[in-house]
């Protein structure tokens, strides 16, 4: 009777306990996991991946204590050995007894429950066993955490500044996304690829341009309470409506006033290029890294057909389905950190681009109004960093404060819309 | 053990537990805990392929099955899952998949790939290793076909298919065997849609070199079509019956919720490790991709022959051969080696293309070419 050996677990030269998965091996649509019958150290493996292995002859050699001892191929499929008795009553003295609580405790931890001395009735292991282990893998003690917050990764939220006024703002401390962080104590190195490739070069060719930094505070008082009112309707049509819509568009006005803004420099620095649509880019923060999809044709849309844009993109996001498309073409972009936090930053240049502005979040601040009284202001904080090879201070500055206005008096706006 | 504890998560921390426990008032609500019985059957509440398939394994795991065996039945919503060996880009369209917003899985046992969905069950025969008997298990689904329908041609093969009038699939099966316990699964085509099984299952991708399991397409029908009184509740509670018969158990049918941590610890870990993609691609075996496409752009156009091998779902090696007028054989080549270490996979591409993209200075001609360029390697994808 033949098998196939489709995967091994171990290689020659590891250690293996006794009942440690060895192979995995596939005959007629059943696929059998090999243990090993042994502690001790895999001397030789008798089959690569994908070859045929007939059932009797050895498929390892493991090297215990007691000296060389073939291993002979564990019975496959249909013939359970008598020997197998002889196991099973060895399984059951030594599988460690412990609560699934404590094996989930264990399993988090990535600790093998046979490492762990039990100190429980009948050598069963407890939770503070377990507690005790790691404090000693890692030199402190821990303090025993409940439940896990895992906090969703940005992705759904870095194109939407909803910050609650009304809501006192909790001492939340940033929890990194994902499980418990395993305690090695080891140094790692990984070789870069892919994605991160990528980001070192575009990063690197960013650092070649001379950016300088010009930072502002908007007050989006009016249009918070225009967004809170708008949002219903556009809920009405089945779209969710956030803060960045307005951003956006209010960007694209800005541009057709400033279109050096929406440039591209060649690398000869020898022309500029004007592009004519605003293809406005979102930074997102997805699993694959910094990507920045962008809204096409801005100046050719209005604020609602932005959302729905928006909200197209951040589902993509979310899920990962981003397309090149999507994701290259663009020629200005906005980066909201505020929805993670923060307030003023130093955005890098995304080239070909020329500029690129961070928002940061919207806070409730005391401002004076025209009367000298002390109000209650949202206030947004921007910093934009502009390429100074073809932008000087003054037309960021401008374009800035035409932003601005349009944000502070969202009214004005529809007198310039297209 | 385990199966005691089993009972005391079970009891009373949640309120659907006592409502179990109010439900069957005659078994324990620790249904694997009573000492007497000795089979189970349990059905699954949840139409979620990684759950169904965590609890298949959490079972496989943890319970004690020397002395018990276990029946389980449960159904997916639409969900391609392959076998472990699988390569998916071989066996199914996975372009489609992504549009309609169909999960792929990947199984533990081996054996080839199937669609699923509302209209077919699948069942798990859980025993230990010495009772592992899949012809028998396979009697127990003929049977309760023909006692609801005597006039039923089913009939199961050496190679553990059940045909509907000798000709038609309805059933296929898969086993996975582990140390002192073994488990058998098969699907039972009820009423499941084939218009969209067919199209779902034919590979899209073309250039694929691999020696991963190959699947065995089959004629397929549903019993359905063959009897329209035939639905799956009805088969369901025909395959229990015929079960507690064959064997000699008297088990009731449990209805269980493989979300549910407290019953299961540790099994919300289980189903999002069948969801990583490290798992559903990444434990792809060895294979390569060989392929050359034709490249329009404006007035020009190229021919493009592709090499990629790829190995846990990254590519391992890349290159690239096309008209050295068309593209600069240095851009051509940086983005070959790019290409390595990334994942097989469309959105990882489309992240590296944007950023190297962005960074690499071309003009607008060679810009676009280079953009089409990408466009086909990760429709390839």
């Amino acid at each position: 009777m033949e098998v196939t050996v489709k995967e091994w677990y171990v290689k020659e030269g590891d250690k293996v306990s006794q009942f440690d998965s060895i192979c995995e091996v596939q005959s007629d649509k059943a696929s059998v996991t090999i243990t090993s019958r042994y502690d001790g150290v895999i001397r030789k493996l008798y089959y690569d991946v994908e070859d045929t292995a007939l059932v009797g002859s050895p498929l390892v050699d493991i090297e215990t204590d007691r000296g060389q001892e073939g291993s002979p191929e564990e019975d496959v499929v249909e013939t359970p050995a008598v020997s197998h008795q002889h196991t099973h009553q060895e399984m059951k003295a030594q599988k460690a007894q412990a609560t699934p609580a404590v094996r989930r405790l264990a399993m988090e931890n990535n600790i093998k429950l046979s490492e762990v001395v039990g100190t429980g009735k009948d050598g069963r292991i407890l939770k503070e066993d377990i507690l005790n282990f790691l404090a000693k893998q890692t030199g402190a003690i821990l303090p025993y955490e409940g439940e896990q917050q895992v906090v969703q990764p940005a992705v759904r939220r870095t194109t939407d500044t909803t910050f609650k006024p009304d809501k006192a703002p909790a001492a939340s401390y940033p929890v990194a996304a994902g499980s418990r962080p395993v305690f090695t104590g080891k140094d790692r190195t990984e070789p870069l690829k892919g994605i991160q490739k990528a980001m070192v070069k575009t990063m690197t060719a960013a650092l070649k341009i001379p950016p300088f930094g010009y930072c502002d505070e908007v007050d989006v008082t009016q249009l918070v309470s225009l967004q809170k009112e708008l949002k219903v309707l556009a809920q009405s049509r089945g779209v969710r409506l956030s803060y960045m819509p307005f951003f956006i568009k209010a960007a694209s006005l800005g541009l057709f006033h400033f279109p050096i803004l929406n440039a591209s420099i060649d690398e000869g620095c020898q022309s500029i290029t004007y592009k004519a649509s605003h293809n406005i880019g979102l930074a997102m923060d997805t699993p694959q890294g910094l990507v920045v999809p962008n809204v096409k044709r801005v100046q050719t849309l209005s604020i609602f057909d932005i959302a729905v844009e928006l909200n197209r993109l951040q589902s993509l996001g979310a899920s990962g389905q981003l397309g090149t498309a999507d994701l290259t073409g663009g020629t200005f972009t906005l980066s909201n950190i505020g929805t993670i936090g923060g307030t003023y930053a130093n955005p890098v240049i995304l080239p070909p681009e020329v500029v690129i502005g961070a928002l940061g979040k919207i806070q409730v601040l005391p401002r004076f109004n025209t009367q000298g009284d002390i109000i209650q202001a949202h206030v947004l904080s921007v910093s934009w960093s502009a390429d100074h090879r073809i932008i000087d201070g003054a037309t960021m500055c401008r374009f800035s404060n035409l932003w601005r206005s349009y944000l502070e008096n969202p009214a004005s706006m529809a007198l310039d819309l297209k | 053990m385990i199966t005691r504890t089993v009972r005391h998560m079970c009891l009373g921390t949640r309120s659907h537990n006592r409502w179990l426990q109010l439900r069957f008032h005659s078994t324990s609500p620790a249904i694997f805990e009573d000492v007497g019985k000795a089979g189970f059957i349990i059905k699954s509440s949840s139409t979620n392929v990684f759950e169904n398939l965590a609890l298949e394994d959490w079972i496989h795991d943890n319970v004690d099955l020397q002395k018990r065996s276990i029946l389980y039945l449960w159904r997916n919503s639409s969900a391609v899952v392959i076998g472990r060996h699988q390569n998916p880009w071989q066996e199914c369209n996975l372009r489609l998949m992504r549009q309609m917003g169909m999960p792929l899985a990947r199984r533990r046992s081996g054996g080839g790939t199937v669609f699923h969905d509302l209209g077919n069950i699948n069942m798990t025969f859980f025993t230990s290793k010495k009772k592992y008997d899949r012809h028998r298990n396979l009697s127990v689904v003929t049977s309760a076909l023909k006692n609801l329908r005597p006039g039923l041609d089913v009939q199961s093969t050496e190679r553990f298919d059940i045909l509907l009038n000798g000709q038609y699939k309805i059933s296929g099966t898969a086993a996975k065997l582990g140390r002192t316990s073994a488990y058998h699964h098969c699907t039972l085509l009820c009423s499941a849609d084939r218009s969209v099984l067919s199209p779902v299952l034919k590979s899209s991708f073309q250039g694929i070199k691999s020696n991963a399991t190959p699947s065995v397409p089959s004629p397929v029908k549903n019993l359905f079509d063959e009897d329209p009184t035939l639905d799956s509740e009805t088969i369901m509670t025909a395959l229990a019956c015929q079960y507690n018969r064959e064997f000699g158990f008297d088990s009731p049918v449990h209805e269980v919720d493989p979300g549910d941590e407290d019953c299961w610890p540790g099994i919300q870990k289980m189903a999002e490790e069948l969801r990583t993609w490290e798992w559903v691609y990444g434990r792809t075996p060895k294979f390569s991709v060989c392929t050359d496409f034709h490249v329009h752009v404006g007035s020009s156009n190229a021919k493009v022959t592709f090499n990629l091998d790829i190995k846990h779902g990254i590519i391992e090696n890349c290159s690239m051969d096309m008209p050295t007028e068309w593209l600069p054989k240095n851009v051509s080549d940086e983005f070959s080696s790019f290409l390595k270490g990334c994942k097989y996979c469309p959105n990882e591409m489309a992240a590296l293309v944007a950023a190297f993209l962005r960074a690499t200075h071309l003009g607008t001609e060679s810009s676009s070419r280079m953009y089409c360029l990408c466009e086909n390697v990760i429709a390839n994808m």
